[in-house]
């Protein structure tokens, strides 16, 4: 194993950087990062092995301890419950004979739950050795199992058809369905791969392109909204050594799949997108930071950015441009929603835990290796290629005057065809319902987790900037569903799973609330534990990040448009109740001892 | 680069050096503005957020951000007060923190943050997280129950060659605190004692040693924490 190691390390220029590409390695190879491998990397970087430790412990998929020769990885996003989760779990645990979060006694099987992988239009899906399988019913659980067993190949074990486009790409081939329903600017059939980078580019300064860009309006797509032609404009302005481009397809927003669709249709468009950003800030390296849970494009991505190579697309003198040099590589995350903060993206990209830097400096200032850098959505960069193509003009008139383009929308949840939706900004809610043949809607959640709870009266609202902000997902909760239990719950549950723990207020707070809102859930609560629900939120404002500031978000967006489902869970005419269920509490000593003790009131 | 500037602390004016992180600033103005994770001569992190502060509407760490010309800083208002004492409450009910037992008693950062914010119970139910103590290694303990995972220790104790003794574990809720055990076999005392004078809780104690000063006389039993900075 040490020897395995240390070419891993030696492949990776003993750089301490790129210690997470080093430690993927290692546990695709060993199936865990077990202690020897641990020293190796320790001493072949020169860090403590702690602190090794700290960056594989930070990850949801890498490990210290074998995870199985097979390891599943089953999502447990809101949807999938929504979608008999439940049955396929009962299923593989009892197929394989354990819980999840164990492993089988011969090591074959491991069996863990993971947060949302970017499948919520074909769930129940699950992550197995980095393939991907969707609509899992127990029937298909226990074939698989029982085909792992058999000693089959994984290869083997995917025995249905492929997905459609290009989802049955020689390099592909996964049984990942791409749902594309409505085409826009960005997915239409119309980009010609290259005319900008060939045609456009040699006619114009960098600082024409980012006019150009500016002219558009576009703000960045994954969410936050910050105005691109200005984030290229500081970058390219900024002094460094060295200006990087990188590409956030860390897409974790539980119900969000687009990057996934944009990056299995058009990865071109995003390349060339990224490409022309970085003749634009004056770059000569991109970095496609990729989630780990889309680790099965890696080969088809490669050849994608290998056959641009050939074509003079990437590389030295792009598009026949004298000095425009520019590549890509593509580094993975290991499992980390916080990593599509740009910031902690940073972090991850340079070896470390994914924990959000202060800011100021912006990254346009300081960003990788503390050089210039931008960080920019992947359907930002696909849509800047048709900004610069047709200009900044044409591409106002789509959408409103303060959210100009289109949007790409991933719809999930009850209704009758779930996917990717092209539509431009300004779309209401109640349209897009009628779009995706949804009825009997109780609520819509607009912007995953971290954004809004609406209900009925509040459909006639649009997407935009301005108003219902997203970054594409859309969840979408017939009257059957049980808002709190099924949806805050399991939202609260993925920020407390998910949180860095860098900031006290995210690191203990939302434990706090679920645990007041558990206490709801099981009739206990009272008046005031609304208003304390309320109230206590606030201090997560204070965190140093997004994910901190919103992670009260599904209670605190539940508690104002639904606030009649909390409070029909109340009990009347009493105060104060502390929570404590005495009998619960007492019950496994209870057990051991035989005894059953007598309660006064 | 000694380019004075001005700027207000809750309608207060003061003057410091442009660039100088606000909770230094401040302090060189005679204003006290609490900190738990920040440490001179370490790069700050805003991981404990005590020190958050409001300028032009948005919450602030005062130990990350530099002041600036003309920045009009809120520290001292009932909201911002509530709201560190809302932050101090917390790192109590997360921890197991029993201030009568605990070696640091008197010289511990947090427990002076409740005395100056007046805790008096905190408005959280207290998680009694099950955590362990840590004595493995030759020269220090390291009580999790009391940690508050500022990362003062990570920052700050390392070995000639740079590696860090502390590092974190795990995240979320999970986090921890861990001592390397491959480099705590050969910790020197001095460096013991500096991990636990640099602990602002009493989470790293240093083995075999206890109560040399008696309690009374230690830092915060006469005078509140930031006293001595107050003009």
């Amino acid at each position: 194993m040490e020897k395995l190691v240390k070419q891993t390390i030696e492949k990776y220029g003993s750089d301490p950087n790129r210690l997470m590409d080093m430690l993927i390695d290692t546990q695709e190879q060993f199936g865990y990062i077990g202690p020897e491998a641990v020293a190796t990397l320790a001493h072949g970087l020169q860090l403590s092995q702690v602190d090794v430790e700290q960056t594989i412990t930070f990850y949801h998929f890498l490990s210290t301890k074998p995870r199985g020769k097979y390891a599943i990885y089953l999502n447990n996003s809101a949807v999938a419950h929504m979608f008999g989760r439940d049955a396929i779990k009962d299923a593989f645990e009892r197929e394989a004979g354990i819980r999840f979060g164990q492993v089988t006694e011969d090591g074959l099987i491991g069996l863990y739950d993971t947060a949302c992988i970017g499948m919520n239009d074909q769930e129940p899906a699950a992550i197995i050795n980095n393939k991907v399988f969707t609509r899992l019913t127990p029937y298909r659980v226990r074939e698989i199992i029982r085909h792992m067993r058999l000693g089959k190949s994984l290869d083997e074990l995917v025995n249905e058809s492929y997905g459609d486009g290009r989802n049955q790409h020689p390099n592909l081939k996964t049984m990942v369905s791409s749902n594309i329903r409505r085409k826009g600017m960005i997915l239409s059939d119309n980009y010609v791969m290259g005319k900008v980078l060939r045609e456009v580019l040699p006619g114009i300064s960098p600082e024409a392109v980012i006019a150009e860009i500016k002219h558009s309006h576009i703000r960045g797509r994954g969410g936050a909204g910050f105005p691109t032609g200005f984030k290229w404009e500081f970058c390219r302005k900024a002094k460094g050594e060295k200006h990087y481009v990188i590409c956030n397809a860390d897409e974790g927003e539980p119900g969000t799949f687009k990057d996934r669709v944009i990056l299995t249709e058009k990865p071109e468009l995003v390349f060339e997108g990224m490409a022309l950003a970085g003749y634009a800030i004056g770059g000569d390296e991109g970095i496609l930071y990729l989630r780990y849970e889309y680790r099965y494009m890696k080969d088809y991505l490669e050849s994608v950015l290998q056959s641009m190579r050939f074509q003079q697309l990437l590389g030295t003198n792009i598009g026949g441009i004298e000095g425009f040099h520019f590549d890509i590589r593509i580094q993975f995350g290991a499992g980390a929603y916080v990593c599509g903060e740009e910031s902690a993206l940073l972090e991850s990209l340079e070896g470390k835990r994914g924990e959000p830097r202060d800011k100021p400096p912006f990254p346009v200032e300081k960003g990788y290796l503390n050089q210039p850098t931008i960080i920019n959505n992947v359907e930002t960069f696909a849509t800047a290629v048709r900004i610069v193509e047709n200009g900044g003009e044409w591409f106002t008139q789509f959408g409103t005057e303060d959210s100009t383009g289109t949007k790409i929308l991933s719809i999930s949840g009850d209704c009758m065809f779930p996917g990717v939706y092209e539509v431009n900004w300004g779309f209401n809610v109640e349209d897009m319902l009628d779009m995706v043949g949804a009825y009997d809607v109780q609520a819509v959640q607009v912007g995953g987790p971290s954004g809004t709870l609406i209900g009925p009266d509040e459909f006639h609202r649009t997407l935009g900037y301005s108003d219902l902000s997203t970054g594409g997902s859309m969840i979408i909760f017939g009257k059957q569903r049980n808002l709190l239990r099924d949806v805050v719950l399991n939202f609260m549950e993925f920020f407390i799973d998910e949180s860095c723990g860098s900031c006290s207020t995210c690191r203990n707070m939302p434990q706090v609330l679920r645990n007041k809102l558990v206490k709801i859930l099981n009739g206990k609560g009272v008046k005031k534990d609304l208003t304390d629900l309320r109230e206590w939120s606030k201090t997560l404002l204070a965190s140093r990040c997004g994910l901190g500031q919103t992670a009260a978000n599904p209670i605190v967006s539940s508690l104002k448009n639904f606030r009649h489902l909390y409070e029909e869970l109340l009990q009347k005419d009493i105060e104060f109740d502390e929570g404590f269920d005495m009998k619960a509490s007492v019950e496994s000593s209870c057990k051991y001892v035989g005894r059953v003790p007598k309660f006064h009131h | 680069m000694s380019s004075l500037i001005k700027f207000k602390i809750d309608g207060a004016e003061c003057m410091a050096e442009a660039g100088t992180f606000i909770v230094e600033a401040a302090r060189q103005n005679g204003i006290y503005i609490p900190t738990l994770c920040n440490m001179p001569g370490v790069k700050p992190k805003g991981s404990c957020r005590i020190c958050t502060v409001r300028i032009n509407g948005r919450l602030m760490t005062s130990c990350t951000t530099p002041v600036a010309d003309g920045m009009e800083i809120e520290s001292n208002s009932n909201d911002i007060k509530e709201l560190r004492k809302s932050i101090v409450e917390l790192m109590f009910v997360s921890g197991n923190h029993f201030c009568p037992a605990c070696e640091k008693s008197g010289n511990c950062e947090l427990q002076a943050l409740g005395y100056l914010y007046q805790m008096m119970v905190p408005r959280y139910p207290y998680d009694f997280p099950n955590r362990g103590v840590d004595a493995s290694s030759p020269k220090i303990i390291k009580d999790q129950n009391r940690c508050i995972q500022c990362k003062r220790c990570i920052k700050s104790i390392k070995d000639e060659q740079g590696r860090s003794y502390f590092a974190f574990r795990n995240r979320g809720n999970h986090l921890e605190v861990v001592l390397d055990e491959e480099l705590a076999a050969t910790m020197t005392d001095e460096t013991a004692e500096l991990a636990m004078k640099n602990c602002p809780v009493g989470s790293i104690l240093v083995k075999e040693k206890g109560f040399a000063t008696p309690i009374g006389k230690r830092k915060f039993d006469h005078q509140p924490i930031g006293s001595d900075i107050r003009v």
